[in-house]
């Protein structure tokens, strides 16, 4: 037992130095990020073509026309195929059913816009919209992201198991273009919210861009996930450095035990 | 002026009696002091934010300095906590040690009462403390319960909504206590003001009235004792309350609630500033209550959709896991010291306590009852389980439904199998003999001959 009571004051010793080491707060700016990494030059639809049918033909088809391992992408439009390239979920790499998951991307930049251009030119479809990302719809867009989106994303955009298996993604690196495509196209489980006027479709990528830099009111967040990780940091973190002390406490130091 | 006190008093032979009150030294009998130090720290914090929350459902213009509520509706309970978290100095540090104090409060409270539970401490002459304790249990989740509403953001009134959903599944009385209860048809405005004058009035004045009882009960009997050298059961073995024990609680209190403060200042808990002002078309995701209702949540979201119609009675589903199931749980609680005395026949005081290997059959019921608890614990954050081991929510909901069966059972067995072999052990039973193996030229083995 006096080893116990040792390593008792060793972990409270760690404790003491790890904690407010994990909690120094990062350099993270509270300005909500504005600039969108997409170039805005056309690409060219039959280099593109070249590389689909080196790389995608294969389950979405000659002509895009879609089999049965891949889906038809006559009128995804370039913000589909940009959503899904940008984001790694494109070309997929999972078991056949599984749900795409963001990756790094396969292709670099020029060839992602000759994809795009070659994809958009299969069938009318939704171009890539380029959001106005502005503090003044925050409070707007906070609602409808409430509404709308925190059923599946979390309140804190950190993700969620939506059911039949589909996880929505957190939305922690998700760029404004990225959040305004997949509102616009719906990309797996996830409705389409192309009826949303574009204002407030703006007005949530606003929020999410919020969400993304905001400092943590209160301290270190522990997945801002509600009451799961709060419990878990209360029995582990309060209750576990409490029966440290109580071990310490409790013990007799004169008679050693 | 000790002695005109005295004079006039008579002070003097009782505290001497207490300071000698005698407290047996080991650190399990420290834990229902970390529930008490808790309950000192709630209260204070408790305070404190009781002078800037307002207790009203009435919705005004949020105008405070978080930029995302700017201009939004929200209710005067919902803006004063957010005043509270952004513009009141040192507000939110003390909203959020109340919080961590409050999961911490009811966590030791647990603790100590695994502590009694599995020690025997429960039995003749302390069963009245043990139903006051599970009284002070009740209690202290009530007062979770209501705390948790009160900022009347959108994770609470999630739970307000469930809460209303199982009161008014109660067969025949449910539609009229929910009305009681709530003054209408969810969501009403009155519900904030009243779970305010629960939590901040009846409550606490029932749980501090229900711990000085606990105490002096405490005092009254004297502690019980682990079987140390020299106890007897006539006797306390230990240390005098001073000085050695008013040192050890003062640094215990101490300590607690430093623990408590740094959490309160170092970690985020309850950000209702990203949840959203209550809104009874909205609910977010996850959303699970605080982790001593997660049982039973838990239950609600593993028991099948299941009514009953019996006699032209439909009993809606959430009556069983939501109201049968803890009103059992509790009921066995409550009556455990006189089940365990009626089965076992044993009706002798005990002032020596049991280690948990000498009832195999007590700290076998305990450690199932608590695997019970475990898995619908998890079952509560179903979907936050489901995300973290990237399994589907069905899929792990079909996993607990087998769990809450099978696991119990089996921890069962093992804790009864694993404390009679060690009981045995230490009373010198049931070891085996002893074997002297003899290798033969064919190269097998035979037994030799113990003669």
């Amino acid at each position: 037992m006096p080893r116990l009571r040792l390593y008792a004051l060793a972990l409270l010793a760690a404790a003491a130095v790890i904690i407010p080491g994990a909690v120094a707060p990062g350099a993270r700016s509270a300005i909500p990020r504005i600039a969108s990494t997409h170039s805005r030059m056309e690409g060219d639809a039959a280099a593109g073509q070249a590389v689909f049918l080196a790389r995608c033909a294969s389950c979405h088809g000659e002509v895009g026309q879609g089999t049965a391992l891949g889906p038809s992408l006559i009128g995804v439009g370039a913000a589909g195929a940009d959503f899904e390239l940008r984001t790694g979920r494109m070309p997929f790499g999972g078991a056949p059913g599984a749900q795409a998951v963001r990756k790094p991307p396969a292709f670099d930049d020029p060839t992602i816009r000759h994809l795009v251009a070659y994809v958009a030119s299969l069938g009318e479809g939704p171009s890539i919209p380029e959001p106005r990302v502005q503090t003044a719809s925050v409070p707007s867009g906070q609602r409808l992201f409430i509404a709308n989106c925190a059923p599946c994303h979390g309140a804190t955009a950190h993700g969620g198991a939506v059911g039949g298996g589909a996880l929505a993604p957190a939305l922690d690196v998700a760029t404004p273009v990225q959040v305004a495509e997949a509102m616009l196209i719906g990309p797996g489980e996830m409705p389409v919210f192309s009826g949303l006027p574009q204002g407030q479709r703006d007005a949530v990528v606003s929020y999410v861009a919020f969400l993304q830099a905001q400092p943590n009111p209160g301290g270190v967040s522990i997945g801002a996930i509600g009451p799961v990780p709060e419990g878990f940091a209360a029995w582990v973190l309060g209750l576990g450095l409490i029966l440290i002390v109580v071990l310490v406490v409790g013990h007799d130091w004169r008679r050693g035990r | 002026m000790l002695t005109w006190i005295d004079e006039r008093l008579g002070l003097a032979d009782w505290a001497r009696a207490g300071l000698r009150k005698v407290f047996p030294d080991h650190w399990s009998f420290l834990l229902g002091e970390v529930a008490l130090f808790c309950l000192v720290v709630l209260v204070l914090t408790g305070v404190f934010l009781t002078l800037f929350y307002v207790p009203d459902a009435t919705t005004v213009t949020y105008s405070g300095p978080w930029l995302p509520l700017r201009g939004q509706t929200v209710s005067a309970a919902y803006d004063s906590v957010m005043r509270l978290s952004f513009e009141v100095r040192a507000g939110l540090v003390m909203r959020q040690i109340h919080h961590w104090a409050a999961l911490v409060f009811v966590a030791a409270i647990v603790v100590h009462l695994l502590r009694i539970f599995f020690t025997g401490a429960f039995r003749r002459p302390r069963e009245i403390n043990w139903l006051i304790g599970i009284g002070l249990l009740l209690l202290a989740l009530a007062m979770g319960i209501t705390g948790y509403s009160l900022p009347d953001d959108l994770l609470s009134g999630t739970g307000l909504r469930v809460i209303y959903s199982v009161v008014i599944a109660i067969p025949f009385i449910g539609p009229y206590l929910a009305f009681l209860v709530f003054g209408g048809e969810f969501p009403t405005s009155e519900i904030i003001s009243r779970l305010f004058v629960f939590h901040v009035m009846l409550l606490p004045a029932l749980l501090i009235g229900g711990v000085l009882v606990h105490l002096a009960i405490l005092v009254r009997q004297k502690h019980s004792q682990y079987a140390v050298p020299r106890a007897t059961e006539h006797n306390v073995v230990g240390r005098a309350f001073w000085p050695s024990q008013a040192f050890k609680s003062t640094g215990l209190a101490i300590l607690t609630a430093a623990v408590l403060a740094l959490m309160g200042g170092l970690v985020q808990i309850n950000p209702i500033w990203s949840y959203g002002p209550f809104d009874a078309t909205t609910v977010s995701s996850p959303a699970q209550p605080d982790w001593y209702v997660g049982w039973l949540d838990g239950a609600l979201r593993l028991f099948p959709p299941i009514e009953i119609t019996a006699l032209g009675v439909t009993i809606p589903s959430p009556f069983i896991p939501g109201v049968l199931l803890p009103g059992i749980a509790f009921g066995i609680m409550t009556l455990w010291p006189f089940l365990e005395a009626w089965v076992t026949g044993e009706h002798a005081e005990h002032q020596i306590l049991d280690g948990p290997r000498q009832r195999p059959l007590r700290t076998a019921f305990g450690v199932a009852g608590l695997l019970v608890f475990v898995i619908l614990t998890l079952a509560g954050g179903n979907d936050v389980v489901a995300l973290i081991f990237g399994v589907p929510v069905e899929a792990m909901t079909n996993i607990l439904r087998v769990a809450i069966v099978v696991v119990p059972l089996l921890g069962f067995g093992l804790t009864y199998r694993v404390c009679t072999e060690m009981r045995d052990a230490r009373a010198g039973i049931g070891h085996p003999r002893m074997v002297r193996l003899r290798r033969t030229s064919a190269g097998g083995f035979e037994e030799d001959d113990p003669d």
